[in-house]
């Protein structure tokens, strides 16, 4: 199946799967560093890839993936495109709170090459958070790395009494009402 | 180079209302006279100060869903002299942000000017010397252009003039120009409603010619009316917006080759691609895709650039939306990301 499911395979016990998807591997890797750095009572297991589709021959070996961040950064439109061609891969039953969007780069606006508008329709149109960091920097890099670790901690279910769905709540804004 | 790629249909989601940059619709010139031309010109450069404020990231500064066609032709047309606007062609200008000036005053011009002047013959013997080895006997000129502003509401531009005279040469002889800059607001309907009085909003300084006067001239201003300036960078989405913009303009020469230049990060040795597209067939594409001649929105700028960078990679297997672009050069005007303009004619 080339599209990512979310109950297709069991999960496995007091573990976490986070998938990073992005087309710059570096950041991906700083990142996900930074996520394993973090204290934690679980296992995790971070998953990074440049574009959807994954490979399907390994898919048998993939555990059940948590949570999907796609990963934009503004200064590269290339980036953006490359999230919005992977988004077609995705099932739907993954918006429902099991998806976000990563940008980075915003600490610097002077090389801004997508537009603001475009990234946040893109959070509205798939109903998912939209989170801005600056990955270059190490202070927004362990906060990043912290709000990931929270968000996947309840998309496993590890949290009782909170699931993925209320993070569509998180994402309304004041000014918009 | 011929433009290969058809355009493809806007991306959806483009809103049409709402967002701090909704559509951003600008006043594409339409040039017949030599006139008209310096006015658009005018007019491009102008509304940087408008696409200085509060971009991208965030809401609503300076830019509301309400925003209405903005005019920016400038005001009285038909007293604008040419003669008076050549100073803007054909010279490289420095952009700098400023912010509000605290009780500068119009009706005071010839005083700032005299003070200046001051300052500066205080700065030479100080021993800050601006030119080695040379005496110069500078003089300022301070004036006012009320043509060169948006709307009515804005303030109108103030220019700054160095000019020098050799003591060696005759007491009647030729001024030379050696260094000017230039004040100006546009569309500063949201900003003149924000800002407290006694302040002056001009946000954006224009300079050509050295550093040092730059800098002299810049600190007194600072001191005097209590302003900082800031280099202003341009970014690529900016920049883009440009390329789009002078490419829709008629230019009656025979007109030289849009060229973008894009700079590649993260390698080890810095890498510049230059891509030079013949005007005419950049032309011929920006009018496919622009639908209302007088308008243009986001959306059409970048399904404008997506065909330029689609018909790149076809060619070279380079992805140009994952550089940087750094300057855009077209015939009409040219801008570097650093802060600079040129604009020809």
């Amino acid at each position: 199946m080339a599209e990512l499911q979310p109950y297709n395979k069991l999960p496995a016990l007091s573990c976490a799967v986070l998938l990073l998807v992005g087309s710059d591997g570096g950041l991906q890797q700083r990142l996900a560093e930074a996520i394993l750095r973090e204290k934690k009572n679980f296992k995790i297991n971070i998953h990074l890839a440049a574009s959807l589709p994954l490979p399907p021959e390994r898919d048998h070996l993939r555990p059940r993936i948590d949570l999907v961040a796609f990963m934009i950064d503004i200064k590269s439109k290339y980036s953006l495109k490359n999230v919005e061609a992977s988004l077609a891969y995705v099932d739907d039953s993954f918006f429902l709170g099991k998806v976000c969007f990563l940008v980075t780069g915003v600490g610097r606006v002077n090389y801004c090459s997508v537009e603001m508008n475009a990234i946040r329709n893109l959070g509205e149109v798939y109903c998912s958070p939209v989170l801005f960091c600056e990955l270059e920097v190490e202070g927004s890099q362990v906060a990043t790395a912290q709000r990931l670790l929270r968000m996947l901690e309840i998309c496993a279910g590890h949290v009782p009494g909170v699931s993925a769905l209320s993070f569509s709540s998180l994402m309304r804004n004041c000014a918009d009402d | 180079m011929a433009a290969g790629a058809a355009p493809r249909p806007a991306r959806r989601g483009g809103r049409r209302e709402g967002g701090s940059n909704g559509p951003r619709r600008e006043a594409a010139p339409g040039l017949v006279s030599v006139m008209e031309s310096v006015e658009a010109v005018a007019r491009t450069l102008l509304s940087f100060g408008r696409l200085s404020r509060g971009l991208p990231f965030g809401r609503a500064h300076g830019l509301s869903s309400r925003d209405p066609l903005l005019p920016l032709a400038p005001r009285s047309q038909e007293n604008a002299d040419p003669q008076r606007t050549a100073f803007l062609l054909r010279k490289q200008w420095t952009l700098y942000s400023v912010t509000p000036l605290y009780r500068f005053s119009n009706a005071h011009l010839r005083d700032y000017a005299r003070l200046l002047s001051a300052f500066i013959a205080a700065e030479k013997q100080k021993g800050l010397a601006v030119e080695v080895g040379v005496e110069l006997d500078i003089k300022v000129a301070v004036s006012s252009l009320p043509y060169l502003k948006g709307s009515d509401q804005d303030q109108a531009a103030i220019l700054v003039q160095l000019s020098s005279r050799s003591p060696a040469s005759p007491k009647n002889s030729e001024e030379k120009l050696i260094w000017s800059g230039w004040f100006c607001c546009v569309s500063g309907d949201n900003l003149s409603k924000n800002v407290p009085e006694d302040f002056t909003c001009l946000p954006l300084f224009l300079v050509n010619g050295a550093e040092c006067y730059t800098s002299i001239v810049g600190s007194w201003f600072q001191k005097t009316f209590d302003c900082s300036f800031r280099r202003l960078a341009i970014s690529p989405l900016i920049l883009s917006w440009m390329a789009a913009m002078w490419t829709g303009c008629k230019v009656d020469k025979t007109a030289s080759a849009m060229e973008l230049v894009f700079s590649v990060p993260c390698l080890p040795q810095p890498l510049d691609i230059s891509y030079a597209i013949h005007p005419e067939d950049a032309k011929a594409l920006w009018d496919t895709v622009q639908k209302t001649p007088g308008e243009i929105i986001q959306e059409e700028v970048d399904v404008f650039m997506d065909c330029l960078y689609s018909h790149f990679h076809r060619h070279f297997r380079i992805h140009l939306s994952a550089t940087k672009l750094v300057k855009v050069s077209t015939a009409i005007a040219s801008a570097h990301c650093d802060g600079i303009i040129k604009v020809r004619f």
